[in-house]
């Protein structure tokens, strides 16, 4: 148990390091030079290089990501070239936002998604599997973008039920929890949950399906075991490969909400990413990228931890 | 390979096992008739692959069709409504007509949607193969680099690709690529790892046949179908991307018409015409339940589990 603790542990950092290699050379890649986009048109040739020397790009790449890396680890992701403000502080504002809609899709898609399919896998082959099956696969099929757009069109502009956009009223940006700002959050929420739901389905159900069919389910039966019973063995067997689709799956919610955040106009960090796109705003765009990567990281790191506690089999291996 | 990263191929949800007693070709075309034959008597699967086809039939030839000039527009003929004698599907918020535009989008969602996935099969399988066949070095490089692709989700590094390179076609291409060769090259290494440790594997090489020769008759016909079942279900999540990265600005630029640029153009339009607003969304849902219906049908043809 603790050796795998530790060995998990220890397998972040080069994945860690990697993921900061990649973000670091995201600057580098673009065309030109990370500023060309932002400096006015009349620039001279000094104004430029004295831009890219206040910025450090002209020290070779090395140096830059060592530079960049030393500061991250500190907290400081560097300025944003648009607005001129700490990307660090950017992030944090609209990382809680993301985050907050991400719990509530999280709150919908799993516990449905986990239903669902256990109901499927249990009656395969019946009508209510069908109708499952066919409800998850379009699921996974359908553009969520597309989805909140319709939603909208529903529940905004012809039943008048729930706000179209925003985070709150008169265009609040910070989440509070009350009944206003619940009106505002479902209809983003619902639509984020819908392909993490059908993922989740289609998982359970083919690993309940799996499973029901295995030899030891009938010499359970054999045994005398009610269907209770037996459907605790089901449940400590599937819970394992649930448990990792379902953080997977939380990772797609924090980078799945890039979308459903500018259909909603949601204050969070795909918001910020559609920003940092639209005025080419590097810096801004490699922190974005920076946090919500090791977050997911995070999240893998903790479903693995606790992983052993729901399969014995891992203490042992 | 450590303990924990098995746990991690196993819990990918579609990765696929192998087979070796049912994908085993004896010859290879009668293998395929056979998945043919399995493939037909599924009744979802045909009329979607119909769907799918007469879809590309219409985009390839779309400029023989009778269609209006997608890139012409009116000012007096804007949103006009579905029905419209001219315009079937009426016309978009510049007046251009709704039908052309779809069409020729359907070129670029479709063409933005698949080559990645081609091209991430075809870099994918190679580093898989390479990286499960000759194990060691090679093999912790390979698959190294993709655990840390593996920290992002798909979208995240599409977007962060795209976005750092800028907006255009080829970006586009190229960030979806990058997207989707670790999943395949994970996928292919399984597969041929499992094939490497059977027994014929090793009597064909220890009998002194060429690690090419070896790669090619034995490893490559059984590793090419799960790795092809599992590219095909990329396909929809890769049409799905494509045009969510027009949606947001990257990918297709405007006036070209492309399913998510137009859904992003035509959004302001919801309060007015929402049908018209809706049409671009509605071809990226039927297309994308198209591919992974039949992707569904196919890997049942082949007997590949999940």
């Amino acid at each position: 148990m603790l050796t795998y603790t530790l060995r998990r542990l220890a397998y972040v950092i080069p994945v860690a390091f990697g993921v900061s290699v990649i973000c670091f050379l995201l600057v580098h890649i673009a065309p030109g030079d990370p500023l060309t986009a932002v400096m006015p048109i009349d620039a001279t040739a000094e104004q430029q290089a004295e831009m890219m020397a206040i910025y450090g790009f002209d020290r070779p790449l090395p140096v830059q990501y060592a530079i960049w890396l030393g500061k991250a680890l500190m907290g400081d992701l560097g300025t944003s070239i648009a607005t001129g403000r700490e990307v660090s502080a950017e992030v944090s504002r609209a990382v809680g936002n993301t985050l907050i809609l991400a719990v509530f899709a999280s709150m919908i898609g799993f516990p449905l998604g986990i239903l669902f399919g256990f109901i499927a896998g249990y009656f395969k082959d019946t009508l209510v599997d069908r109708a499952v099956t066919a409800l998850s696969i379009t699921g996974v099929s359908v553009p969520n973008y597309w989805l909140g757009i319709v939603l909208v069109v529903i529940f905004s502009v012809n039943l008048g039920w729930l706000p179209s956009v925003g985070a709150g009223p008169g265009g609040s940006t910070a989440w509070k929890w009350d009944f206003e700002h619940l009106r505002y959050i479902i209809l983003p929420a619902v639509t984020l949950a819908v392909v993490p739901m059908g993922i989740v389905t289609r998982t359970v159900r083919a690993l309940v399906g799996d499973l029901l069919s295995q030899d030891f389910i009938d010499a359970l039966k054999a045994k005398g075991l009610g269907r209770f019973e037996i459907l605790k063995h089901v449940v400590k067997n599937v819970t394992p490969t649930t448990l990792s689709v379902v953080g997977l799956q939380l990772g797609y919610l924090l980078g799945g909400s890039i979308l459903i955040e500018t259909v909603f106009n949601w204050p969070g960090t795909g918001f910020l990413l559609s920003n940092a796109i639209f005025q080419r705003d590097l810096p801004l765009l490699q922190g974005t990228i920076l946090v919500l990567a090791l977050f997911f990281v995070f999240a893998n790191l903790i479903v693995d931890l606790v992983q052993p506690l729901v399969d014995p089999r891992i203490k042992r291996g | 390979m450590s303990a924990s990263m098995d746990a991690r191929i196993e819990a990918t949800p579609g990765t696929v096992g192998l087979e070796a007693e049912t994908t085993v070709p004896v010859r290879s075309q009668g293998y395929w008739r056979g998945v043919f034959t399995r493939l037909k008597r599924d009744p979802v699967a045909m009329v979607c692959g119909a769907i799918l086809l007469l879809l590309f039939l219409v985009v390839i030839f779309a400029p023989y069709l009778p269609l209006a000039d997608p890139y012409k527009g009116s000012m007096i003929a804007r949103l006009k409504p579905v029905g419209t004698p001219g315009h079937i599907l009426g016309t978009d918020e510049l007046g251009r007509d709704m039908l052309a535009r779809l069409i020729y989008g359907g070129r670029l969602t479709l063409m933005l949607g698949l080559l990645p996935v081609v091209f991430a099969f075809a870099i994918g399988t190679t580093l898989g193969i390479l990286a499960g066949y000759i194990g060691g070095a090679l093999n912790t490089a390979i698959m190294r680099t993709v655990d840390v692709f593996f920290a992002f989700p798909s979208i995240l590094l599409a977007i962060a690709i795209s976005g750092a390179l800028g907006a255009g076609i080829v970006n586009s291409l190229v960030s979806l690529t990058i997207v989707f060769i670790p999943p395949i090259t994970r996928v292919a290494e399984s597969v041929t790892a499992s094939v490497r440790s059977l027994e014929y594997v090793d009597a064909a090489r220890i009998s002194g046949a060429h690690p090419l020769t070896v790669v090619r008759v034995h490893v490559l016909g059984n590793v090419m179908s799960p790795i092809f079942v599992y590219a095909t279900s990329l396909t929809s999540v890769s049409m799905i991307l494509a045009a969510g990265l027009s949606f947001l600005g990257l990918g297709v630029k405007p006036p070209q018409p492309e399913w998510g640029l137009m859904l992003n153009t035509l959004r302001t339009a919801i309060y007015i015409d929402p049908l018209i607003a809706a049409l671009p969304g509605m071809m990226i849902f039927a297309t994308s339940l198209c591919l992974n219906l039949l992707s569904d049908g196919l890997r049942s043809a082949m007997n590949i589990k999940d």
